[in-house]
C-alpha cells in the first residue's frame, strides 16, 4: 500500500553520497557554491525545510568514516568533524577536554546530539551555539581540507559572522584540534535559555589553570550569544592572570567581560538584558571554574 | 523528478520504495512505508512527534533524508508491542494518563523505549532532561513524567 503524497518542504537537490574526504572534496569543486555538505542534518534541514535556503547539490557526510573519531595526538585531542554530539558525551578519550563533556550535554536534546555532529555545529557557527565557544576559548584549531591540500584555521580567525566561518565553498571541516590543560586547570560553563535544551539567551565557558604557587596561570572565556560570532574576554582574562584565586573580585572582573560589548535585541531577550544577565553568568562560571581547579 | 531507491528494514520488515532525494525519512515511513503512527508536527526538529529509532538511536525522522536511511535498521512505534501486547512504556502511559489526544504519544513512547535502553533506572531529574524533546499541548507532563517511572520500574523487575 502506498498512501497520496503530500508535498514535500524542500527545494529540489542533487544527492551526493561520496565515501571519501577526496570525493567529497571533489564534489564540492565541481558544484562550487550550488553545493552543501550535509553533516546531522540539524540545523542544515531544519533551514532547507522552511525555505530559508536552498542548494542543486547536497553533500552527505555520513558514509565518510574518516571524519569520525576522538583520538589524542601531540598534545592535542583531535575531534573528527563528523563525530556525533552523543559520541563525545560517552567518550573517555573526550574526558581530557572537560569543557567538551560540559557543553555537548546542552546541545537540545537527546536525540538531537544522536545526529548532530561536533564540526556541523563548529561549521554552522551560531552565534548562541556551546561548541564554537568551547573552540574559541581554547584556542582550538580547525582542521581545512581543500583539493589543494590541508591547513590549520585557529579559531579566532574562523568564526566570521552569524552563519559565517572561514571555510570555503570548495573546503571542509574536517576536524577540530583541542588543546588539553594540565590537571590543575578547572572549568565552567554556564547559560540561561528559555527552556531545558532550548538555544541559550546568554552563555560563558571557561577555564582557569593554576601555576605552580596556586595562582592563576592561564585563563580563557569565552561569551555565546553576546554577539554576531563568540566572543573571547581577553580583559577578564588578563585580569585574572597573576591573581591569586580566592583574592579575586569576580564581579569587577565580569563586568570587564562583558564592557564593550553590544548584545543583538531579539524577541527573547533586550540588549539590555543579555548585557546583565551575561556579566551574572561569567561571574558564577568563573567561580566554579576556580573551585574545580582548586580541588 | 530523480527519484531514487531505498530500501531499510522497518520492525524487522524489509521495504523497497522510489523517492526523490528532498523527501524526509518521516513522509517516506508514513506514505511508501504505510506507518502513519509517526506523526509531524513541526518538521523541523522542534516538536519530537516524529521520533524513530535509526540503528539504535532514537532521532527525528523529519531531519533525515529516506535516502539517508539507506541499509539501516528502523524502529517505529508500529514495532513496540509484541503480538497485539503493549510494550512496559506503552502500558505505563495508559495506565499513568500519559496521553490524552495523542498526537504527541508516538514520539514521546519511541524516545522513552530509547531512553530507558540506555539509562535503565533514571532519576526524575534526568526524566525530566530526557522528555525535553517532545513537546505535548494536552497532558502538563506530569502523567507522562509518571509513566515513565512507572516503566522503569516494571521493565527492572522483569
Ligand atoms: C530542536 C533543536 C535544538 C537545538 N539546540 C541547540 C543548542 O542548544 N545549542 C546548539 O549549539 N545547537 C543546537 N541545535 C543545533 C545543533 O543540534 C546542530 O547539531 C548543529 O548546529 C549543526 O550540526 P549538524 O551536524 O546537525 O550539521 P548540519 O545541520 O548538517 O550542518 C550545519 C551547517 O554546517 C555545514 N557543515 C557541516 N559539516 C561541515 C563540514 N565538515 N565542513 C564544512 N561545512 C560543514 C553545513 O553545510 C551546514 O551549513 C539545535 C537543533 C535543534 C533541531
Ligand atoms: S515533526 Fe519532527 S520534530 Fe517536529
Ligand atoms: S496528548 Fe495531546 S499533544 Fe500530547
Amino acid at each position: 500500500m502506498r498512501l497520496p503524497s503530500r508535498p514535500v518542504k524542500p527545494a529540489p537537490f542533487e544527492y551526493h553520497a561520496p565515501e571519501s574526504i577526496a570525493d567529497a572534496l571533489a564534489v564540492l569543486a565541481e558544484h562550487g557554491d550550488e553545493a552543501k555538505p550535509l553533516a546531522g542534518g540539524q540545523s542544515l534541514v531544519p533551514m532547507l525545510a522552511l525555505r530559508l535556503t536552498r542548494f542543486g547539490h547536497l553533500v552527505d557526510l555520513n558514509r565518510v568514516p574518516e571524519l569520525s573519531g576522538v583520538e589524542r595526538k601531540n598534545g592535542m585531542l583531535v575531534v573528527g568533524a563528523m563525530t556525533r554530539q552523543a559520541a563525545v558525551e560517552r567518550s573517555e578519550a573526550a574526558a581530557a577536554v572537560p569543557l567538551l563533556g560540559l557543553a555537548t550535554p546542552l546541545i537540545g536534546h537527546f536525540q538531537i546530539r544522536n545526529r548532530g555532529t561536533v564540526g556541523g555545529s563548529i561549521a554552522h557557527a551560531d552565534p548562541a551555539a556551546e561548541l564554537p565557544a568551547v573552540a574559541l576559548a581554547l584556542d582550538a584549531q580547525l582542521e581545512i581540507a581543500s583539493p589543494s591540500g590541508t591547513r590549520l584555521e585557529s579559531a579566532s580567525d574562523f568564526f566570521v559572522g552569524t552563519w559565517t566561518t572561514s571555510v570555503g565553498d570548495e573546503e571542509l571541516l574536517v576536524g577540530v584540534h583541542f588543546p588539553v590543560w594540565s590537571d590543575r586547570s578547572g572549568f565552567a560553563v554556564d547559560e540561561v535559555a528559555r527552556r531545558l535544551g532550548d538555544f541559550a539567551l546568554v552563555g560563558v565557558t571557561c577555564g582557569v589553570e593554576l601555576d605552580e604557587s596556586g595562582n592563576i596561570g592561564r585563563a580563557a572565556i569565552a561569551l555565546l550569544g553576546m554577539a554576531s560570532t563568540p566572543v573571547r574576554a581577553s580583559a577578564a582574562e588578563a585580569a585574572l592572570v597573576g591573581a591569586n584565586p580566592s583574592a579575586a573580585d569576580l564581579t569587577e572582573i565580569a563586568q570587564l567581560a562583558v564592557a564593550n560589548l553590544d548584545p543583538p535585541e531579539d524577541i527573547h531577550a533586550s540588549s539590555a538584558y543579555r548585557h546583565s544577565v551575561g556579566a551574572h553568568v561569567v561571574a558564577r562560571a568563573l567561580a566554579t571554574a576556580m573551585e574545580d581547579a582548586t580541588k | 523528478m530523480n527519484e531514487q531507491a531505498v530500501s531499510f528494514t522497518v520492525n524487522g520488515e524489509a521495504h523497497r520504495h522510489f523517492a526523490e532525494p528532498r523527501k524526509t525519512l518521516a513522509d517516506f515511513l508514513r506514505e511508501d512505508c504505510a506507518l502513519t503512527g509517526t506523526h509531524l508536527g513541526c518538521e523541523h526538529g522542534v516538536c519530537g512527534a516524529c521520533t524513530v529509532i535509526v540503528d539504535g538511536v532514537a532521532v527525528r525522522s523529519c531531519l533525515m533524508f529516506a535516502v539517508q536511511a539507506e541499509g539501516t535498521e528502523i524502529t517505529t512505534v508500529e514495532g513496540l508491542a509484541t503480538d497485539g501486547t503493549l510494550s512496559p512504556v506503552q502500558e505505563a502511559f495508559r495506565e499513568e494518563h500519559g496521553l490524552q489526544c495523542g498526537f504527541c504519544t508516538p514520539g514521546f513512547v519511541v524516545s522513552v523505549h530509547a531512553f530507558l535502553e540506555q539509562n535503565p533506572s533514571p532519576t526524575r531529574q534526568e526524566i525530566v532532561e530526557a522528555l525535553s524533546g517532545n513537546l505535548c499541548r494536552c497532558t502538563g507532563y506530569q502523567g507522562i513524567i509518571r509513566a515513565v517511572e512507572r516503566a522503569a520500574k516494571t521493565m527492572s523487575s522483569a
